[in-house]
């Protein structure tokens, strides 16, 4: 937040509680349980995190103060490096595909479809596409796995019997397609999830909005940016930050899938820390990934909490 | 319940239930082409999702020589319950799905409770420093769960709690009301004043307020929170992993992927457990559907 605008921002922030008579400071007791809770649960686990990245841990003997040697080594390991650069694969797959089509697909079924093919039709498809959405991660990797392994999977199978057996592939053992089959399959993971909370949104569209844009002569796409999108932008913050935490912490699909592998081309941060963790043994070095992983989802989300807040306060002031 | 009958309530109420808009007017007769040709992208889209979901539906009733024969794209060519019965046997299924349903279950009623705590003191009190407030209490959420094993479990373990559902219960009920609280604070800031001043007019007191005038009207909020956290806690895996070692305590999808590594598991017993892993959450989803849809748009995010 710019300095500048910093000063009129405080004069417009509300300074009293929403019920009248009752100062904002009495209702401290109701946030007891919850932060008490939170403070046992994470923050507490989360200052032995930081603690123990200082030290060299194996789990058994005490840990070593060891001062900033992990967080030195962190930045020289190209694994390390690797993780991250999968993970901006994964905000393209999880987030932006998911976003971008999500919207386009809510704005037909509802738009489009629902209102020429009947609601029914509308939703019997969205639910469709939530589907894998309601499937636990784990079980989904299974299934996945086995319509793509190499020797008698479906999709090989498939392929060889349109005539495209040269198209054949070790689809998640070979380096080249496993990145890519992983988005294909996190894009197919995750897309229900903004179409429902898209189409639940667009419900509250004026539908005379549309038409008077229509008379104007608006086409659809210029009504669909206009309209659509400035009014539910509320929701889509939503999904993209949610969905942003998540493919930035991904993990029991690339466990249950690949491992991490082939070699250790697919790891992403939350794995590696798994497997420095639980794997290696390496308790201070697991601890620093994880840590430094936090940090940057904690600035992501500070960043889109607050531009998120402003846009609000500036609608609220118009 | 009386306060919402005042003028105000019933519009405020009103403005929340309204049901989704049809527009069946421009008629069903204008097809074009083009919209003919929206429609069978739409269908090919969802056919695609929906195909992992067939090839399991196909699977989990083969028996295994006729998997060997017809292989994974083939219809049955007669009805085989071997894997389920293999499955729900090997796992003691009955078991694995009261746990998950106690766990989620317990975890969906308690997050939606202290998110709402929270979000009334956020979004209605108005506390200070309550952006900060809500990152903090986001944190639950952005913690890759790595970082949480090790310290949870010495904790857990000294006060007798490892290898316990409640431990399971007691962080989800943490980590899920982080998201509650981010979305029910932003739709309690938007919360119509008329009814709160109303309420206070009345010599409502602030507990009186919560539960018969805020409760009531983000119900329809609250009930999707329930449906999500529910889902969501029933497919967790890690926690549950790592926390909940005893068979008697597993959850589904623990018990599903510690019998992967089983040599005796052929292709249609795994199929078959995808199939009853799936289908607890997918009869919930069937069931809440529509209160899904109603509540989002309720109480939404403004």
């Amino acid at each position: 937040m710019a300095i500048a605008t910093r000063s009129k921002e405080r004069a417009k922030r509300p300074t009293t509680s929403l019920i009248p008579g009752s100062s904002r400071s009495s209702f401290w007791p109701y946030l007891v349980p919850g932060l008490a809770l939170l403070t046992f649960i994470i923050v507490i686990p989360l200052l032995w995190n930081v603690y123990l990245t200082f030290t060299s841990y194996r789990g058994i003997r005490p840990p070593e103060f060891i001062g900033l040697e992990n967080w030195v080594e962190l930045f020289g390991d190209t694994t390390f490096w690797t993780s991250f650069r999968n993970s901006v694969a994964m905000i393209i797959a999880m987030v932006v595909v998911p976003t971008v089509v999500g919207l386009v697909l809510a704005a037909m079924l509802f738009d489009l479809i629902g209102r020429k093919f009947g609601g029914r039709l509308a939703s019997f498809l969205r639910a469709t596409y939530y589907l894998p959405q309601i499937l636990p991660g784990v079980i989904a990797a299974i299934v996945i796995g086995w319509i793509l392994r190499p020797e008698n999977g479906a999709l090989n199978q498939v392929l060889a019997a349109v005539g495209l057996g040269g198209l054949q592939g070790n689809w998640l053992g070979d380096p080249d397609t496993a990145l890519p089959s992983i988005m294909v399959i996190m894009v197919w993971v995750q897309l229900g999830y903004p179409v429902v909370i898209f189409m639940a949104a667009l419900q509250r569209v004026d539908p005379e909005l549309y038409e008077a844009a229509e008379l104007d002569g608006a086409n659809w796409f210029q009504r669909f940016r206009a309209i659509t999108v400035s009014i539910i932008r509320p929701e889509i913050f939503v999904v993209t930050l949610t969905c942003a935490i998540a493919a930035l912490k991904v993990f029991s699909p690339i466990y249950a899938l690949t491992g991490g592998g082939p070699g250790t081309s697919m790891i992403v941060p939350a794995y590696y820390a798994y497997s420095e963790f639980f794997q290696s043994q390496q308790v201070g070095y697991g601890a620093t990934i994880a840590t430094a992983l936090t940090v940057v989802i904690a600035v992501v989300s500070i960043i889109f909490v607050l531009v998120q807040t402003r846009l609000e306060r500036s609608e609220e002031a118009r | 319940m009386a306060i919402t009958d005042t003028p105000a309530g019933t519009t405020a109420r009103a403005a929340l239930q309204q049901p989704p808009r049809q527009r069946p007017r421009g008629g069903r007769a204008r097809k074009t082409a083009g919209d003919w040709l929206i429609l069978l992208v739409a269908v090919l889209i969802g056919l695609l999702i929906a195909v992992p979901f067939l090839l399991i539906l196909a699977n989990s009733f083969k028996s295994p020589a006729d998997y060997a024969t017809g292989g994974p794209l083939s219809l049955p060519t007669s009805l085989s319950f071997d894997g389920i019965t293999a499955f729900w046997e090997r796992v003691d299924f009955p078991r694995k799905l009261w746990n998950s349903f106690f766990i989620s279950a317990v975890v969906a009623v308690l997050a939606v409770g202290i998110s709402m705590f929270n979000a009334f003191a956020l979004g209605i009190g108005r506390v200070r420093g309550r952006t900060w407030l809500v990152l903090l209490i986001l944190l639950a959420n952005m913690l890759p769960q790595e970082v949480l094993l090790y310290p949870l479990y010495f904790m857990f373990r000294e006060v007798g709690l490892y290898d316990n559902v409640w431990a399971v219960i007691i962080i989800f009920t943490v980590i899920q009301s982080a998201f509650g609280t981010y979305l029910l604070a932003s739709v309690y800031g938007t919360f119509p004043k008329e009814l709160l001043e109303a309420a206070s007019l009345d010599g409502a007191s602030r507990w009186q307020i919560l539960w018969r005038v805020i409760f009531p009207i983000s119900r329809p909020t609250l009930s999707v929170l329930l449906i999500f956290f529910f889902i969501w806690t029933w497919n967790e895996f890690l926690i549950p992993l790592t926390f909940l070692v005893g068979n008697d305590n597993q959850t589904v999808p623990v018990a599903i992927t510690v019998l992967q590594g089983d040599r005796l598991m052929d292709v249609t017993t795994t199929s078959a457990s995808a199939l009853l892993g799936l289908l607890p959450t997918l009869i919930f989803f069937l069931i809440f559907q529509r209160t899904l849809t109603r509540g989002i748009t309720a109480g939404a995010v403004k």
